[in-house]
């Protein structure tokens, strides 16, 4: 059996070019529409951009929060747009997203987010953003062919405060890095009071 | 008379640019095609592969082409949006006339009799060269090959240019002198062996973003990356040494690495002996370019200019590259050569991961200047001068070798020729010097000069707005026929659709008038096939030989490099290989150079540089793109670039308006406030006519020999603005958008 096709972001060789913006219109699951996100970091400092496309969380929050059980994941893993007779447009999911992936479009007044270009992958095409991705950092291929190939390893494991999430789709990181971590706690010196609690605590204890 | 026939809001209106953003049928149509047409974007040089949806005679559609073994299914932007030309509302559909209120349609029979009746009249009052031609890049290399045979046998004219003439003529006259030949040296495989790649004024990510991944992928096996320019574009931003050069000075700067090659030994003395002539001039010439002298001139750090050299110098295998940043400059030919000059000097090329290319820049940008639309060039990259290839081309073309005329004017210089009244007739097609051509206030008041105009082209640009007569031709995908890409590879664009309504092939355009002006024995051309058969005659035996070229071979190998010079022949990808070269004596040529500042360089008055360039959304003049409406939206107009020093000098906050003045003229835009750019240069992207044009301020200056126009560099001053003084976007009121 031929190793499974896996889904890469690499921030670091995003040109800015939006190709992926135009290709995510040509999506067969929801044409003429763009869900895909391309952020300017910060364009006076930097010419730096990233793409990000839904990260297709292995226990979805979106679909966790989602009060009208709108959001489906398909037997391979991939988290589909909200169903459009289900979504109540309520926003949850846009809320409690940690990547910021999907958007509530009132045209068709439902969440639209990327589902992998589940017409292609489906059927063994590549999705519509990583194929045209003139610089590859959007990359849709072999573990094997990226690590043999790229600097920097692939990561899909991330932890916010003490919840860890972990997705299908990997960012490449630099060599070193095995989780992300998007609390300052984890990051400060060690014997540092960890939650907010603590710190009221510490605080007080001083008071006195 | 050239002038506009109407108002020019009432031109737009009815013209456009309006913003097409939904394929015609809506968006399900490409879901059910009647064809998928494997073929290539029209977009610029690297000429990536891709498929077309076809539905009822429309474009409708694509699928990405992952077969194609250039782009592997990558595109830009503007290859994923292309198919939204087809169908386009503002799309000429008829010929059309001059009128009292606008532009009318009228019969085909008209509008061709009326042009032939205006070429006659000119040439019997003023001579045959009174009337000139001006031919596009962007056209299948039939029609390349054609527009040269129909202005030198039908028109009877010298003066035909191109406008490669704005685009690869540097690079090309500084191939010729030191190659022999003037075409990329490598495919672009070979920049995935290198172990140092210097590139050289080229914005690749946007510009020619598929190179991109090639340079990131050699980098990632290894290769140290240098880049030259003076903004931090995104392949900069990751490279291994950036020297951010002040432009108008990469002459100097490229010296200075050499010198720092021969001083530390990094030589490949064999093949400088054995395979070169000229090395002792241009080790004289660089030895007034020590690297602290050379970092003063260039404006970087001379330790950074060091280190670029001996990346360069100590690696085993290497790939330059350069684009238009160093090429448009008077300085223009020699900036390449100086580039060519470390290339030979380290004796990497002709072998594996050891190259040397341009990118091109135009869709046709390497076949297109090959064929004869070049006012000094016959078919076959042959010398228009050049007694023998005179006679062969005449025994082609079954004429008199005298009959064909000499060098003519370069496109730039048929302007001025213009303005001194010599020229009173032009035809031009799918050329818009209005916007692309630099000091526009000077070009329109040439075309006001103008006794007759006719523009062929499948959009109205903003130069055919002043035409007597427009012809509504043909896009790339109306024809069959082949073009060249960046390395050299001859690919076959598929015909997808037949033009629309009563618009023509461009080459039964230049046909039939040809017929009307008493030459159409030799031009009975039934289809583009019969004119690539006589093209690969005419090229036989010449540097550019496309005699083995067909489109099934071309579809069987994806691609045939040439030269190709006989039918079982399977091209060449990779040029050099033997140690030859083309020149007379079969090495190559070092060429010393020296540097010398820009035409305009700055003043008290004029402090600033400015220099102007692409965005990855557009192409050229963006007649086509700025009717695209996801490009249109991705930059919808002109901005000018500023480090935050000047800016807060200017008192000038991001997205205030700027005016910024030259010697020739003033625009007002809004100001991108980004350290990404050398404080003491602006810059400002080219896609745009009327006020929002950068080339009301470019100056007319010209490389001497290659007479490209320096439109890298002129001296600017640079104010705050009122508010409410950026002009407003010259687009159709009424974008399709608002129907959706």
């Amino acid at each position: 059996m031929s190793e499974p096709l896996e889904f890469f972001i690499d921030p670091m060789r995003c040109i800015g070019c939006q190709a992926c913006v135009s290709a995510c219109r040509e999506c067969g699951t929801h044409r003429g529409t763009s869900v895909i996100h391309l952020e300017v970091i910060d364009r006076m400092r930097t010419i730096q951009t990233t793409p990000m496309v839904c990260m297709h969380c292995v226990d979805p929050t979106c679909a966790e929060v989602c009060p009208a059980d709108a959001i489906k994941q398909t037997p391979e893993g991939v988290v589909l747009s909200s169903l459009k007779p289900r979504c109540i447009g309520c926003e949850n999911c846009v809320i409690a997203c940690p990547f910021g992936v999907p958007k509530y479009d009132a045209l068709p007044d439902q969440m639209m987010k990327c589902d992998q270009c589940y017409d292609r992958t489906s059927i063994g095409l590549r999705p519509w953003c990583a194929t045209v991705c003139p610089s590859r950092a959007l990359y849709f291929g072999p573990r094997s062919q990226v690590e043999a190939q790229r600097r920097g390893k692939p990561l899909n494991r991330f932890r916010f405060g003490n919840e860890v999430v972990e997705t299908k789709v990997n960012i490449i990181v630099p060599e070193g890095v095995d989780e992300f971590v998007f609390d300052v706690a984890a990051h400060i010196s060690e014997g540092m009071p960890h939650s907010v609690a603590d710190l009221a605590l510490a605080a007080s204890a001083e008071d006195h | 008379m050239a002038d506009l026939p109407a108002p020019e809001n009432q031109i737009i209106e009815r013209f456009g640019p309006h913003a097409a953003y939904v394929p015609v049928g809506g968006w399900g149509a490409a879901s059910d095609p009647d064809r998928r047409v494997p073929s290539h974007c029209c977009f610029c040089g690297q000429q990536c592969g891709m498929i077309l949806l076809v539905k009822d005679n429309v474009i409708v559609g694509l699928e990405p082409w992952e077969e194609f073994p250039f782009n592997h299914g990558m595109l830009c932007p503007k290859g994923v949006n292309r198919y939204l030309q087809s169908g386009h509302p503002d799309r000429l559909r008829a010929p059309l006339v001059r009128a009292p209120n606008g532009f009318q349609e009228t019969t085909w029979d008209d509008a061709l009799d009326r042009v032939a009746r205006a070429v006659r009249q000119i040439q019997a009052e003023h001579g045959r060269d009174a009337f000139a031609m001006l031919s596009g890049a962007s056209l299948i290399t039939e029609k390349a090959y054609l527009a040269g045979k129909f202005a030198r046998l039908a028109l009877k004219t010298r003066n035909i240019d191109y406008n490669g003439r704005l685009c690869m003529v540097s690079a090309a006259a500084a191939s010729k002198k030191a190659f022999g030949i003037d075409r990329s040296a490598n495919p672009w495989s070979d920049i995935l062996l290198a172990e140092c790649i210097l590139i050289a004024g080229s914005n690749t990510a946007e510009c020619s973003p598929i190179t991109t991944d090639y340079v990131w992928r050699a980098r990632d096996s290894g290769a140290h990356v240098i880049v030259v320019d003076p903004r931090l574009t995104p392949i900069a931003r990751t490279a291994d040494v950036y020297l951010p050069v002040r432009p108008g000075r990469d002459a100097a700067l490229l010296n200075g690495m050499l010198h720092v090659l021969i001083q530390e030994d990094l030589l490949d003395h064999t093949f400088i002996r054995e395979r070169t002539t000229g090395f002792e001039q241009v080790k004289e010439a660089v030895s007034h370019y020590p690297p602290a002298v050379a970092a003063e001139i260039a404006g970087v750090h001379a330790e950074d200019l060091v280190r670029a050299a001996r990346l360069w110098g100590e690696a085993k295998t290497s790939f330059a590259l350069h684009a238009r940043g160093i090429e448009h400059h008077i300085q223009g030919v020699e900036n390449c050569a100086a580039v060519i000059n470390l290339v030979l000097a380290t004796g990497r090329i002709g072998r594996p991961g050891c190259g040397y290319g341009t990118i091109t820049g135009q869709g046709n940008g390497q076949g297109g200047r090959e064929h004869g639309q070049k006012c000094d060039q016959l078919p076959g990259m042959r010398d228009i001068e050049d007694p023998a290839a005179r006679e062969y081309i005449a025994r082609v073309w079954g004429v008199h070798p005298d009959e064909i005329p000499h060098q003519g004017l370069t496109a730039v210089e048929i302007f001025e020729a213009i303005d001194r009244s010599e020229i009173r007739g032009l035809l031009s097609i799918s050329f818009n010097p209005l916007v692309s051509l630099p000091d526009a206030g000077f070009i329109r008041n040439c075309l006001r000069k103008l006794d007759f105009y006719c523009a062929i082209d499948f959009f109205l640009s903003e130069t055919a707005r002043h035409a007597d007569v427009v012809l509504a031709g043909s896009t790339q995908e109306e024809e069959e026929g082949i073009v060249t890409s960046v390395e050299g590879r001859v690919i076959h664009i598929r015909q997808a659709v037949e033009p629309p309504g009563q618009a023509r092939q461009d080459t039964r355009i230049l046909c039939d008038l040809a017929e009307r002006l008493g030459a159409g024995d030799k031009f009975r051309f039934r289809s583009t096939r019969e004119i690539l058969d006589e093209l690969r005659v005419a090229s036989r035996g010449g540097l550019a030989d496309y005699y083995g070229i067909t489109y099934e071979k071309i579809d069987r190998q994806m691609g045939v490099f040439w030269p190709c010079p006989e039918l079982d022949h399977p091209g060449t990808p990779r040029l050099f290989e033997d140690g030859r070269f083309y020149t007379g004596d079969g090495r190559a040529h070092f060429i010393p150079v020296t540097w010398h500042p820009p035409a305009e360089d700055t003043d008290e008055e004029y402090p600033i540089v400015l220099t102007s360039g692409r965005v990855v959304a557009h192409y050229l003049s963006g007649n086509q793109t700025r009717r695209i409406g996801p490009l249109l939206d991705q930059t919808p107009n002109p901005y000018v670039e500023i480090h935050p020093q000047l800016a807060a000098q200017l008192g000038v906050a991001d997205g205030e308006p700027v005016r910024i003045t030259s010697r020739r003229g003033s625009i007002v835009l809004p100001a991108s406030v980004v350290t990404t750019i050398r404080p003491d240069t602006v810059f400002i992207p080219y896609h745009w006519g009327g006020r929002q044009s950068v080339n009301i301020l470019t100056i007319r200056a010209l490389d001497p020999v290659s007479k490209i126009p320096e439109y890298k560099i002129c001296a600017v001053k640079l104010e705050k603005a009122a508010a409410g003084a950026v002009p407003a976007a010259e687009i159709a009121s009424l974008s399709p958008r608002h129907h959706v």
